[in-house]
């Protein structure tokens, strides 16, 4: 429901020919499974600054512990360039996903280049993850082990 | 007796670098977001963070923000064997907290007669008796005639002292906590005495390469500087597994990190350099905690 403002938002600046990030959160045999914090980001290959895509964490929690506390637990993404950004943030924030596939689209404004799309996860007593998928004509696909399964780009 | 009783203080206090005493400050992390909380241990002991021998006065600690400006320690409490207290990351960007501390000690001779300076003083009069022949201690509190003289400043050495045998020592302990994006401000060096400058910055140590930290005296490159590292944990390895590591031409540490985890890195430099008149030579200690993370 939070996402649906977004995602049309996406729809209707991006080409026809849009690509999208597909991220599968796998089922976790765990009986007090919290839902994982995920951010994916576009990371230039020549170093320049990164372009952060969704990060899903626990926007509702405010206050002494707000949600965003541990969005350092997503170190790669923090430190290549979550930290300067400012959260919430319209496109890019949304709540926690249950396990299961999601769709993002890819920004339609993106220079030509080469980039790397990446997804990290991080949960609540589990684990971290990052799974980096370098593209290649603008398509790619990788697969997490633990807190991540497969992440697909498509042109 | 008497003069073993006397002067042991001082060797113990100018041997500081050599004994195994390590001052340290460990916060429980240094990569936050911005108005978290950091919450930080400060204590001496053999081992590095392992809290078993003396608490660091809270009254040496200071907590400097983002700015440069003075911050503040909430919930401070100085238990047996540590201080501990929270600094609410209030200001985005790279905090430091820790002590600098100065002092002044030494010898020299008045008519041939020794005097000392600074340091720890001698038994307290009534007291230098105690533990002597029984019953003493309760005799008249006059230290004997032969208890050699103190002055507690440079300003108090007279004009005709001879064999000055003063040291400047300088030491700073360091560690440094970031809210939110990294800044640089408050590496700014003073210029006196041994200081390091971030090349890498401290939220940005990772294992997978190697970070560099610049190390100055007197504002200028400190080559040949010999540096330990020591990984926190050393209780749970049979050995410590320090890293001893050389500074270059430039000043410049190069460190290759063994591993993800809290770092005690400390180096120490004697020269005969001071800055405070009349002293004679100078000894200087930096130590930093530094937090490595996995890439």
């Amino acid at each position: 429901m939070r996402m649906t403002p977004l995602l049309t938002a996406g729809l209707l600046s991006a080409p026809a020919m849009a690509g999208t990030v597909s991220i599968t959160i796998p089922q976790g045999k765990i009986a007090e499974y919290k839902k994982p914090y995920v951010v994916a980001w576009l990371e230039p290959t020549d170093g320049s600054p990164i372009r952060t895509l969704s990060a899903w964490y626990n926007v509702r929690k405010t206050g002494a512990e707000s949600g965003t506390k541990y969005l350092v637990d997503l170190r790669t993404w923090w430190r290549k360039g979550g930290r300067s950004l400012m959260l919430p943030a319209d496109g890019i924030s949304g709540a926690t996903r249950a396990p299961g596939t999601y769709t993002i689209p890819l920004p339609a404004d993106l220079k030509p280049g080469e980039y790397i799309l990446n997804v990290e996860a991080a949960r609540e007593s589990g684990g971290h993850e990052l799974v980096s998928v370098p593209l290649v004509n603008g398509a790619g696909s990788a697969s997490g082990k633990t807190e991540l399964g497969a992440v697909v780009v498509t042109k | 007796m008497r003069k073993i009783g006397l002067i042991l203080p001082a060797l113990i206090a100018l041997a500081g670098p050599a004994m195994a005493e390590r001052a340290w400050i460990h916060p429980a992390a240094t990569i936050f977001i911005e108005n978290e909380w950091v919450s930080v241990d400060a204590g001496t002991s053999t081992d590095p963070f392992q809290p078993d021998h003396q608490p660091t006065q809270l009254g040496a600690i200071k907590v400097w923000q983002p700015d440069g400006t003075e911050g503040k320690m909430e919930n401070a409490i100085t238990s047996r064997y540590r201080s501990s207290f929270d600094v609410h990351l209030v200001k985005p960007g790279t905090w430091r907290i820790g002590t600098a501390d100065s002092r002044i000690m030494g010898s020299f001779k008045v008519d041939g007669v020794e005097w000392r300076l600074g340091g720890r003083r001698g038994p307290q009069p009534g007291m230098a008796m105690a533990g002597g022949a029984g019953g003493a201690a309760a005799a008249p509190a006059q230290p004997p005639a032969d208890a050699p003289k103190f002055v507690s400043s440079v300003d108090e050495i007279p004009a005709n002292a001879t064999d000055l045998q003063i040291t400047e020592s300088l030491s700073r302990d360091e560690t440094f906590v970031t809210a939110g994006e990294p800044s640089r401000a408050i590496f700014e060096p003073t210029g006196k005495g041994l200081e390091m400058v971030p090349v890498t910055h401290p939220a940005e140590l990772l294992t997978n390469e190697p970070s560099k930290f610049k190390f100055l005296v007197d504002g200028k490159p400190a080559a040949g500087l010999k540096v330990t590292i020591v990984p926190d944990g050393r209780r749970y390895r049979d050995s410590e597994n320090a890293l001893e590591l050389t500074t270059g031409a430039d000043g410049v540490l190069t460190v290759k990190w063994p591993g993800a985890g809290m770092y005690w890195l400390n180096t120490t430099l004697s020269d005969n350099h001071p800055i405070t008149p009349r002293a004679t030579q100078r000894r200087m200690s930096y130590t930093a905690t530094l937090e490595v993370m996995q890439p």
